[in-house]
């Protein structure tokens, strides 16, 4: 695709977009899952994100796409190391399509086929997470991952290191990336253990209302009849989220979470019994991006009552005598702790 | 299409319009799904659709178990060998650039394939990442999914018919219809539809057209953003056949029924004041039910959306009444079935009917992998690997090594197996005194009947009964008929009903099948009156919320049940029990043996949804 969507421009889907800004201002939040219904813009909110993410600075040269000020460093920094001070540049942060049906060598990087037939050198050739690192991996229908691959992404993401032994080769090289998934829930259900990997959890649902539908509807089909103009009309939007983006990435350091809302969270998490404290941490990291996105310097109610959803919600264990939906429990639970 | 679908126009008038306007913005429009069986028509059809295409679009038939390499491309390993280089080959959707691809039997496509298709479909390319091949192929094309399903049970992957504008159904297009010379397409037809295809891009829609489709979208229940999207692109197609630069009235109206309407979930809200949409009584109990049945996913708003309260009134009654006349009768109770199906599919988990499996059944692809545990080596793939390496490897040896094929440890591939898993029927029978003072005899006669259709259809069968203070497993899941039948005829009744105990047995019980890789389905005879609680205390209070605690743990576990009333009169008790389980419900005194018999492999036949991979 060309020209994406621009972000700005999606109708509604309030709680997806939040989710992706929040994972965009700390990456360290641990990725989105958006499940929902068809035809409702998921995977054109993910795929509009690459045209709205500030740029990063690399290490030229660098295949990994290493930060300059990042200590360490991969084998291909510290080769450059060594010839002396590398330059380093701005690039666009990636974001990563893994396109279905892709094979476990070119996920993780595999010999350089192009070279290793020319000229009979071994060399290592990164793959899709090589790509992804410092930016976002996409996988749309993620349920319809393969095992295997499913098994090795979880593995990559909680590590944050790639490690290839192939060939006599061995290569170990960052791969810290946001891990975004969506996928239809019709198509099957997701393994809990992937489930858990990611740190937020979106459903998106068609709007039901007749306006927004229409703007939809108006919104797509001018972009479709004549992308370039579209894009520039919301460039300005597209801008104003950027640079609350920045600014949210600059605040967050400072971002206070007072034990008030440290306890919030944890009765949050007590009374919906979400296992482990991963719910709990999740909340607390997501709350203070939030925080930071909206410009304030403090944890408040506001933010932990409004990420409690996506923080929480596939993280429940099933209760047998309660019916009622992951989001209504949650929403449930917020209503009683913080009186409606 | 039903006479009532199309007033002036004949089914086939309408498929040749489809034709037309799919012809002209094939990439755009998606494509058609069309359900036909082989034969006359559809070929009649698919002539007259390749004839407006212009002469150099590629059209090429995809069959049902292509594999990835061949349909998005992949290493073209002789030429990669011959050059020294490697050589990437072109799957087939990225051939189909600019024309139309064929699915045969897409009814039978596998979820991972329709994916494939919607992802080029939507991102307009090919992407490739497989066998050291990386690369982005530009690709647009329309797509015609051939549908023969015969079965209400078999449907086109929705992710792929979400994607495409136009359903067809040729099936009830006579031979004579479609080969009549009258109804033929004009000769100057191809040329009408190129003009109209350059025509196309300046073709303006009246904002209150799109606010008029979007609307009857609405209300006619249509989730997806895209059928709406596509109605408008058909709108579009529809102005520049005729000619015209701007849509009119007409062009909404004929997209909305040939794109809205077969998608509809419900029929419309009548307005409140006066009724003059439509008559809708004969159709007011499956709306009703269907919408219920939608409340359960929790996706759909309630019925008062207000679809009518929009400023261009008359014009959406018109789109709208365009899309409802052509909903055809009973479209919505099909629907009803397979949403039930695919929901019952869903709840039931991934547990159910395809399981990957590494040792047998249908062969369902190749991963790298080492052959252990049983895994299958799949020798030509392995070879496939390691060809490339060869002149790397050889370098490596000592020099007078002998020149033998190195095939390493990574090269190795097993080939993956898909295999159906088998449907365990668990019978629980009620073998208590008042359930066998009345009819327990008849339910040995009905469960006899079952076991026959069981036979037939290679299930296995259990049978768990519970009678004074405990359930006692008389039969582990076997396929024998004859054991089943023994175990059956010396079942004595009398006795106090433990009804808790029985659903905890028979939870339990269907939660080791599962683990064995089975699909568990529960038929439980019973007339829902406990007096026996878990602990075996006495007592009709307690036993039943025992009974009650233990019907919604089986709910919880999301088993697939069937609750037979096996009393006299149908039970409120009976009936209750069964919505604590999350049971279909059946009372044996309307029922009879015979239709009991109907009823289990109904409830079988949603557990099994359609293949996935």
């Amino acid at each position: 695709m060309a020209v994406a969507f621009p972000f700005s421009a999606i109708v509604g889907q309030d709680e997806m977009k939040l989710a992706i800004l929040v994972a965009a201002i700390d990456p360290s939040i641990g990725g989105v899952l958006v499940f929902g219904d068809r035809g409702t813009g998921k995977s054109t909110a993910v795929r509009a994100l690459a045209a709205l993410l500030p740029k990063m600075r690399c290490v030229m040269g660098c295949r990994y796409g290493c930060d300059p000020a990042g200590a360490g460093g991969c084998d291909d920094c510290i080769a450059l190391k060594a010839k002396g001070v590398p330059k380093s540049h701005l690039v666009p942060v990636p974001v990563v399509d893994m396109p279905l049906g892709a094979t476990e060598d070119r996920v993780v990087g595999a010999l350089d086929l192009e070279r290793a037939l020319s000229q009979g050198v071994k060399a290592f050739e990164p793959g899709l997470l090589a790509r992804a690192n410092r930016g976002f991996l996409y996988i749309d229908e993620v349920n319809l991952l393969e095992d295997h691959l499913v098994d090795l992404l979880i593995d990559v993401a909680a590590s944050g290191e790639n490690v290839v032994e192939r060939e006599g080769l061995s290569v170990r090289h960052p791969a810290r990336f946001v891990l975004v998934g969506s996928g239809n829930p019709e198509e099957g259900e997701l393994r809990p253990q992937l489930l858990d990997r990611f740190g937020l959890s979106v459903e998106v649902k068609t709007p039901e209302d007749l306006p927004s539908r229409i703007e939809v509807v108006k919104r797509r089909d001018a972009f479709e009849r004549d992308p370039a103009a579209f894009t520039e009309k919301w460039k300005k939007e597209d801008e104003r989220i950027r640079k609350r983006i920045v600014k949210g990435r600059e605040l967050l350091p400072q971002v206070r979470v007072p034990d008030a809302a440290l306890e919030r969270a944890a009765r949050l998490c007590m009374a919906l019994g979400t296992d482990g404290l991963r719910g709990e941490l999740t909340l607390m990291r997501a709350a203070r991006a939030f925080a930071a996105l909206e410009g304030d310097g403090e944890v408040g109610d506001v933010h932990l009552k409004r990420i409690a959803a996506p923080a929480l919600r596939h993280r429940l264990r099933r209760n047998p005598l309660d019916d009622a939906g992951s989001t209504e429990r949650v929403e449930r639970a917020v209503a009683e702790l913080f009186g409606g | 299409m039903t006479e009532a679908a199309a007033p002036a126009l004949s089914p086939w008038a309408d498929a040749l319009t489809i034709a037309a306007l799919f012809a002209i913005d094939p990439a755009g429009l998606g494509g058609v799904a069309v359900h036909a069986h082989a034969g006359p028509v559809r070929d009649q059809w698919l002539a007259a659709l390749r004839a407006l295409q212009p002469a150099a679009a590629p059209w090429r038939r995809v069959p049902l178990h292509i594999n990835d390499e061949r349909l998005l491309g992949g290493l073209d390993l002789a030429a990669t060998l011959q050059a020294g280089r490697p050589v990437a080959q072109r799957g087939v959707l990225s051939e189909a650039d600019g024309g139309i691809v064929i699915l045969a039997m897409a009814e039978r496509l596998s979820a991972a394939t329709a994916a494939r298709l919607a992802a080029v479909l939507d991102t307009g390319e090919v992407s490739v990442a497989r066998d050291g091949v990386a690369l982005v192929n530009p690709s647009r094309f329309g797509v015609v999914a051939l549908d023969e399903s015969a079965h209400d049970d078999e449907h086109l992957p929705p992710a792929l018919t979400d994607r495409l504008a136009f359903r067809l159904d040729l099936s009830a297009v006579s031979m004579r219809d479609a080969f009549d010379a009258d109804a033929a397409l004009p000769a100057d037809a191809a040329d009408e539809v190129a003009r109209a295809r350059a025509l196309l891009p300046a073709v303006q829609i009246d904002e209150a057209l799109v606010d008029a489709l979007c609307a009857a979208a609405l209300a006619l229940g249509i989730g997806s953003m895209r059928a709406t999207l596509l109605a408008l692109r058909v709108a579009r197609a529809a102005a520049a056949l005729e000619g015209r630069d701007s849509a009119s009235q007409d062009d909404a109206a004929l997209a909305a029924r040939l794109v809205l309407a077969p998608r509809a979930t419900r029929l419309p809200a009548p307005p409140p004041p006066e009724d003059e949409t439509a008559e809708s009584p004969p159709e007011a109990s499956p709306e009703a039910e269907s919408d219920a049945n939608e409340e359960d996913h929790g996706e759909d708003a309630p019925d008062d959306s207000a679809p009518l309260e929009t400023p261009a009134e008359a014009l959406d009654d018109v789109v709208l009444e365009a899309a409802q006349a052509a909903i055809p009768a009973g479209l919505l109770a099909q629907l009803q079935l397979a949403e039930a199906a695919a929901s019952r599919g869903q709840s039931a988990g991934r547990a159910g009917a395809v399981q990957p499996g590494r040792l047998r059944g249908r062969p369902a692809g190749v991963r790298r992998g080492e052959p252990r545990g049983g895994a299958r080596l799949n020798l030509i793939e392995t070879l496939r690997a390691a060809a490339p390496w060869q002149t790397l490897r050889q370098r490596e040896l000592a020099p007078h090594a002998p020149r033998r094929i190195q095939v390493r440890a990574e090269d190795f591939h097993v080939t993956r197996f898909k295999q159906r898993s088998e449907t365990t029927t668990v019978f629980v029978i009620d073998a208590s005194g008042s359930a066998a003072l009345h009819r327990l005899a008849e339910a040995k006669g009905a469960v006899e009947l079952l076991l026959a259709d069981c036979y037939v259809r290679r299930d296995r069968v259990a049978v768990l009964a519970f009678r004074g203070d405990k359930a006692e497993l008389l039969l582990p899941p076997t396929r024998s008929l004859v054991r089943a039948k023994r175990s059956l005829a010396g079942l004595p009744g009398g006795g106090g009903t433990p009804l808790a105990a029985g659903l905890d047995a028979a939870t339990a019980l269907c939660d080791a099948i599962r683990r064995g890789g089975a699909t568990p389905v529960i038929v439980m005879l019973t007339d829902g009156r406990a007096n026996v609680g878990r602990d075996g205390s006495r007592g009709r209070a307690v036993a039943e919320e025992h009974a009650q605690a233990a019907a919604r743990q089986m709910r919880a576990a999301r088993l697939t049940s069937l609750l037979v009333d096996t009393s006299a009169q149908p039970q409120e008790s009976a009936r209750r029990l069964a919505a604590d389980m999350g049971a279909s419900y059946l009372a044996l005194p309307y029922a009879g043996a015979a239709a009991l018999s109907t009823a289990v492999r109904a409830a079988g036949a949603a557990e099994t949804p359609r293949p996935r991979s």
